[in-house]
């Protein structure tokens, strides 16, 4: 009687064990920033479209806890949250060159980084009365003479912005000494610096092209290149980086990182379930209006590809002096 | 006049019964979140973004409800400063200097009519401005580099000690310690933690308005504590509910003036209405002060920063909309909807997106109107906030200012902050140190250090990029003019004695 019933509950338990594969409820996304940012987009839509792609039977709220380029949420989240499988957390590359920079608590170790839906894409540009016409042009004046362009951005000395000039230039056969003498001008947003740019204060902007796009098309700045692997369908005839000669990408990405503690399957399921919004036209859509390029990279290969990103910018900033 | 016709169209826009609605709806909900101490019109604009996407609002009906309840709290700003002397937002903490004093005097309804006046004439003006000269003042704009603007700071803070009529080392001592107070945080150029004691949540240094709600509305509670048995000098009656025409006339200099002013600085990316309302009141203090009765409740003094910060907040639309370039916080809040609307403003917005850009101007037009009609005749209903006992008033400002801190950042962190600068206040008043240097230190400081290194960045660290360009110099040239004024007339005054 009672190994019957045991053997049923075994059974049971059998057949129940696949249909509770790990499903996230009552989920929460934190974006480590003011309403309005680049982190808060990425919550709101992917949280939107989870649930009208009916991948989350409900809406998943979103909170946002700005502080220290993302610190104060990456600390609250290994300090009080680190086995929490039902959150996720707004990512980008800016988040990385923070720890790269021993800016955060703790390494890339401490979370796990689930995956990324898309970039915005890095591009190179002048006045557009410059006399520089090319991406070697500028290179190599600035080869010749570190100071004799003065470059800007929307980040600080060793922010993303920087960092891509620098990888550029290092490909261009810059010598490592040089690099820290390129004057470098931080502004608080991509079209302060444009604007900045056509005021002729500065000769040359590197940032994202998402939040400047209308600046190309109106035809008051001149492009010299994008930092992506192929030309963007949005500027089909403005040449990459790569097919100028310097294979250097600058990838702003966006993406999501989860406590460290969570389960493999916890995990997964999440990959699982963000891979299918990638392929959803609806994600396809949003993404592309906001000036965003779709990249997918999700649960391993993303994990080492964070790990990669994180080691390349430790060397450049350890080369410029902006850590030891 | 092509501008004329788009106009027009923009007219035939925003005249829609939904968009008259939203209009209105919008000036009201504004108004009354810019009264409340501690929510500005950045929190206005971002808790009413939610709305208009539940409302499933098309780009020009949300965009026009959204400027509405913009221009509205810039209107409604004034209302606490007169009243309890807290200043409802950032920009309308110079309006506390005057109106605060010419309440006490039992001329509240007075103050509110005239800074009422005053917000409309600003408003109206640069909206004016933002018609005719958008595209021509974009160019302007893009001749300000940081030379220009640090030069632009340094005649602000040289200002400064005209303003408060406070004892001039005092004065010093307290925009010293708040640009102190803005140097905590990640330093803006390397990224380099500032005095920030290893706490994350100093990153982002002090918000501006927490250190505003600690400092005004926590300090006047522990105050009002104080004296908790005595008589508290915020209850007087209100003598009559509107102004004098000729009192009006009076201050109709100081309008147009303090208007001029407010639009510059709200067009100049990155300086905002607050710059704009304190240049506007430490200007007209040294046109028209004679009698030294400012501070005391001079109208002159309310009527200044009133149409200041509201000539500002029309003059920061023409950076955001024709560049991309946030003007202010709340612009930049405006800007963050904008792309969410899938709308890249920039210099192609005016052509690409007609209906969006005139239907905004025009329902600027139809939001003074209303906002005019609201705040003349609604004056004796702000007026009776007055007769409120103190026990019920004060408990609710503590309460106001603890959700207003809280919804900003939803961080507990900053409600100890905010008490922090409560006491910081209450120590301070005691000491006869004046607040208001302290915050535009905070405010205007962190911009002033960003612009001064960018120069040095741009020049490697040669000092004479700062004096290289006729804008710069003439900035300079206009300081120096006035401060050799205030000494020449501080030793006239000296010999006199």
């Amino acid at each position: 009687m009672f190994l019957t019933k045991l053997g049923r509950a075994v059974g049971l338990a059998a057949v129940a064990l696949p249909l509770m594969a790990f499903t996230p409820e009552n989920t929460e996304c934190i974006a480590p920033a003011n309403p309005g940012g680049g982190w808060d987009f990425t919550c709101r839509t992917v949280g939107k479209l989870l649930v009208e792609e009916k991948l989350l039977a409900n809406p998943m709220q979103v909170t946002n806890m700005p502080g220290g380029v993302g610190a104060v949420a990456f600390a609250n989240v290994a300090g009080k949250r680190s086995d929490d499988p039902n959150l996720i957390v707004a990512a980008s590359t800016v988040g990385i060159t923070q720890i790269a920079q021993n800016k955060y608590p703790a390494g890339v170790d401490t979370m796990r980084w689930v995956a990324m839906l898309g970039a915005d894409v890095g591009i190179v540009m002048v006045n557009k009365e410059s006399e520089i016409k090319d991406l070697k042009t500028l290179l190599e004046m600035l080869k010749k003479d570190p100071t004799s362009v003065v470059a800007g951005g929307s980040s600080g000395v060793g922010g993303w912005d920087h960092l891509r000039l620098l990888l550029l230039a290092k490909k261009a056969g810059m010598p490592t000494d040089d690099l820290k003498k390129i004057r470098w001008v931080q502004y608080s947003g991509g079209s302060d610096a444009v604007t900045q740019l056509m005021g002729k204060h500065i000769g040359v902007v590197l940032t994202d092209i998402g939040e400047i796009a209308g600046f190309l098309e109106s035809g008051d700045v001149r492009p010299l290149a994008t930092m992506s692997d192929e030309r963007l369908p949005a500027f089909k005839d403005l040449p990459t980086a790569k097919e100028q000669g310097y294979d250097v990408t600058g990838y702003n990405w966006r993406g999501f990182y989860m406590p460290g503690k969570v389960s493999d399957e916890q995990y997964q399921a999440w990959v699982d379930m963000l891979g299918k919004l990638y392929k959803s036209d609806a994600w396809q859509q949003e993404a592309t209006a906001k000036g965003l390029t779709l990249i997918w990279r999700g649960g391993k290969e993303f994990d080492g590809f964070v790990r990669q990103s994180e080691a390349d910018m430790r060397d450049v900033s350890k080369a410029i002096g902006v850590i030891k | 006049m092509e501008i004329l016709s788009f106009l027009a169209h923009g007219l035939t826009v925003a005249l829609t019964p939904t968009n008259l609605g939203l209009a209105v709806f919008g000036c009201v909900a504004g108004t009354i979140v810019g009264a409340l101490p501690g929510l500005g019109p950045v929190n206005g604009v971002a808790i009413l973004i939610p709305l208009a996407f539940t409302l499933g609002l098309d780009p020009a009906s949300a965009l026009i409800l959204l400027a509405c309840v913009y221009y509205g709290t810039m209107y409604g700003g004034r209302i606490s400063s007169i009243m309890l002397n807290i200043p409802g937002d950032e920009p309308a903490m110079m309006t506390c200097l005057d109106g605060y004093p010419m309440a006490r005097k039992g001329k509240a309804a007075e103050a509110l009519a005239i800074s009422a006046v005053a917000s409309f004439v600003g408003a109206t003006l640069s909206t004016i401005g933002l018609t005719l000269f958008a595209p021509l003042l974009v160019k302007v704009a893009i001749h300000f580099g940081p030379a220009e603007y640090f030069a632009l700071y340094v005649l602000a803070f040289a200002t400064i000690g005209g303003v408060t009529g406070a004892n001039p080392a005092k004065t010093l001592m307290a925009a010293a310690f708040g640009l102190a107070l803005g140097t905590v945080g990640l330093d803006p150029v390397s990224g380099t933690a500032r005095y920030t004691f290893g706490i994350f949540h100093l990153f982002d240094g002090f918000h501006p308005i927490v250190a505003i709600v600690g400092l005004f509305a926590i300090s006047e509670i522990l105050v009002y504590l104080e004296h908790a048995h005595g008589t508290h000098p915020g209850a007087v009656a209100v003598h009559r509910a509107y102004a004098r025409l000729s009192d009006l006339a009076k201050a109709g200099g100081a309008m147009v003036r303090g208007s001029l002013i407010g639009f510059v600085s709200g067009v100049l990316p990155g300086a905002g209405a607050s710059l704009g309302s304190f240049l506007a009141y430490a200007m007209e203090k040294r046109v028209s002060d004679k009698q030294g009765s400012f501070g005391h409740g001079d109208p002159r003094g309310v009527a200044a920063p009133e149409a200041g910060n509201n000539a500002a907040a029309g003059g920061a639309l023409i950076p955001m909309l024709s560049l991309g370039v946030p003007g202010s916080g709340t612009t930049a809040v405006l800007l963050a909807l904008l792309i969410s609307l899938n709308i890249t403003p920039g210099p192609l917005l005016f052509q690409k997106q007609p209906d969006v850009v005139w239907g905004l101007i025009a329902s600027l037009y139809i939001a003074n109107v209303v906002l005019l009609l609201l705040n003349v005749p609604l004056v004796g209903l702000f007026t009776r906030l007055l007769t409120l006992p103190m026990w019920l008033l004060l408990p609710t400002v503590v309460m106001v200012s603890f959700v207003g801190v809280y919804s900003i950042n939803h961080s507990t962190f900053d409600l100890l902050v905010m008490v922090g600068f409560g006491v910081l206040g209450y120590l301070l008043r005691k000491l006869d140190i004046p607040l208001v240097p302290i915050v535009l230190g905070l405010l205007l400081g962190a911009e002033m250090e960003n612009n001064y290194r960018r120069a040095l960045s741009i020049s490697g660290g040669d000092a004479s990029i700062l004096f290289d360009s006729t804008i710069a110099v003439s900035l300079y040239a206009a300081t120096a003019a006035l401060l050799a004024i205030a000494v020449v007339s501080a030793i006239r005054r000296h010999r006199r004695r």
